[in-house]
């Protein structure tokens, strides 16, 4: 159940077949895999106990992530975006690692013992290795990836994905080597994101050649996709919304004739989005995709004739499908209430998934499946009749906001460091654009004064631009609950 | 010979150039053969011939089951050889492929 496999059989089937673009760069199935059996015999040598990846979209990405696979140790990409100290944090928890970067990220990183930093150029120029490839491991519990979630309270998780579970993906929802010669998909996830991960796995399993992106604006997607003949694509909704505005505002066709399935996931789509990306690509087979990095990707698609029956009824129970995240794929979902009983159609409590493809795990943590195996999502939704889920919003308090999870409490923390701030608490506000918004509710010191442009900078010069409150209200106090939890859903209320 | 049929482990044709790797097996042994004869270690040496009754071919990518799905192999390399698992010859598992979704 080695994932190494999965980029073993597509050299055999397809060694000539070119499996990546990025840039002017192209690798065939049979290159990729010797740059990926070439990086395991320098991971060896290197003693790593990790392979991080701390930088953009490239086709180190996928070598990394195969390397680890044939070396025997997680892959740890890392999120490029976080702060330098929250980097050098999550560099420290892998330690001893072997890590892939390049010049911009490399700077970020302070010294660490026992972390080799390698420069991406160097990683992908190592020499050949002379005698036997190497032979992937056979235990399916080791350790594949390990991706660090962003967790409502403190330090981010380390989130645990096996062997077992990422292949069972795989191997239970796409075919092998169903891609045709000349398709491709183009990836503009970030590859420290599960969605990352699984465009990888997936696409090599099909033989499909990926296109890499290393970074998102809808001009550059849609040329990409007219450049590479683009067949494929995946978009969180805040992108395929930009993409549809793109197209409205220059009042362009989309000229995207080879382009035959796009896939959306990640958070929330607002109905209008998907409606007008809809009336604009016809002849595009649109799937919803929902799932956490918990569950080694995607658990429930709404597929192409979703969509299109959707669209099309005038069943107000129909059409009300384009917003539900469709059905179970590979695995089971029911809906409990809190005290775990399980709910029937119609009724909204939390999601709960059981699968071989469900890992619910985390280092230190352990297991969160329960004694029969199921996974609570703390997302909340509900079932219709004929299965299709619903979601609800998050039963924790992360912002989703675009894709990206943002924890409340990270911009709290920030906030109080401010000289006049008493009291904060930050909140989820509906966004039109970005599906989740962060807003603030505070309270300043008796005398003290502050204005809200004030705190936005505060913020943004501490943290990441996506993590400012677009809205910011002060209070006199924050409601409290008799055990002094703050009661954020009376918070919520005010931006609602 | 009996053995006994770990996920994730890999085995090889004695006689083709079948690969299969187990996806699951109950705990147990098991005899399975590829072309007429016990398959073996992926890093054994094969020998022996095809049976020629048994060579209808084994396909990259293709899951193999037996009756009650309790047994499920991936090949994992193409070969001429038939899987055949305590003495029946098993079938291709028709995949639930779901819409692309990544």
């Amino acid at each position: 159940m080695n994932i190494a496999t999965i980029l073993d059989m597509a050299a055999e089937a397809f060694g000539e077949r070119i499996g990546l673009v990025c840039g002017g760069e192209r690798l065939s199935y049979a290159e990729l895999r010797q740059r990926a059996w070439n990086a395991a015999a320098a991971i060896k040598a290197s003693g790593a106990r990790y392979v991080a990846l701390l930088d953009v979209t490239s086709p180190a990405a996928p070598v990394a992530l195969f390397a680890a696979a044939y070396a025997g140790v997680p892959y740890v990409p890392l999120n490029y975006r976080l702060t330098k100290a929250e980097i050098n944090e999550l560099v420290a928890r892998v330690a001893p690692a072997y890590l892939v970067t390049s010049a911009d990220y490399a700077k970020l990183v302070e010294a660490h013992p026992g972390v080799t930093l390698v420069d991406r150029a160097v990683f992908m120029a190592l020499p050949d290795i002379s005698g036997e490839p190497p032979i992937p491991g056979d235990d399916p519990r080791e350790v594949a990836v390990q991706l660090f979630t962003s967790g409502t309270t403190g330090k981010p998780k380390a989130a645990i994905l096996r062997h077992e579970n990422l292949s069972s993906y795989i191997f239970g929802t796409v075919e092998f080597a169903a891609a045709e010669e000349d398709d491709a998909i183009v990836v503009t996830v970030p590859p420290y994101h599960i969605a990352g991960i699984s465009a990888v796995l997936s696409s090599t399993y099909a033989c499909r050649r990926m296109v890499q992106l290393d970074g998102f604006e809808a001009g550059a997607w849609l040329a990409a996709c007219r450049e590479h003949h683009v067949s494929n694509a995946f978009l969180v909704p805040t992108m395929l919304q930009r993409v549809v505005e793109h197209l409205d505002h220059r009042g362009e066709a989309p000229g995207l004739p080879k382009l035959r399935a796009l896939a959306y996931g990640g958070g929330k789509m607002p109905l209008s989005v998907i409606q007008r990306a809809m009336a604009l690509l016809p002849h595009v087979d649109f799937t919803n995709a929902y799932g956490l990095t918990e569950t080694s990707s995607t658990i429930a698609v709404l597929g192409p004739e979703d969509h299109r029956a959707a669209a099309a009824s005038s069943d107000p129970a129909v059409r009300r499908r384009l917003g539900s995240v469709g059905k179970p794929g590979a695995v089971e979902i029911e809906i409990r209430d809190d005290e775990g009983r399980v709910l029937g159609p119609e009724e909204a409590g939390l999601v709960f998934v059981r699968g071989p493809q469900v890992s619910g795990e985390y280092l230190s943590l352990g297991s969160q499946l329960d004694a029969e195996g199921w996974f609570p999502t703390k997302d909340r939704g509900y079932l219709d009749a004929e299965g299709y889920l619903f979601l609800d919003g998050r039963s924790d308090d992360v912002i989703v906001r675009g894709g990206e999870n943002i924890s409340p409490g990270e911009v709290e923390d920030v906030l109080l460091g401010h000289a006049a701030i008493a009291d904060v608490a930050v909140v989820a506000m509906p966004d039109e654009q970005w599906g989740e918004g962060v807003a603030a509710a505070v309270v300043l010191k008796p005398g003290a004064a502050a204005d809200v442009a004030e705190l936005q900078a505060w913020v943004k010069a501490k943290l990441r631009s996506s993590r400012v409150p677009q809205k910011i209200v002060f209070k006199t106090a924050l409601p409290y609950n008799e055990t002094g939890k703050v009661l954020r859903r009376v918070i919520r209320q005010e931006f609602a | 010979m009996a053995t006994v049929l770990k996920a994730g482990a890999r085995f090889k044709s004695a006689v083709c150039d079948t690969q299969v790797m187990v996806i699951k097996a109950p705990p147990g042994e098991h005899t399975l053969q590829c072309g007429g004869t016990d398959v073996i270690a992926p890093a054994a040496t094969g020998g022996g011939t095809l049976d020629a009754a048994l060579s209808g071919e084994t396909l990259i990518g293709k899951r193999y089951v037996n009756a009650d799905e309790s047994v499920e192999l991936l090949c994992t390399k193409g070969g001429q050889g038939t899987l055949v698992l305590n003495g029946t010859a098993m079938e291709v598992k028709q995949a639930k492929q779901l819409p692309s979704s990544d």
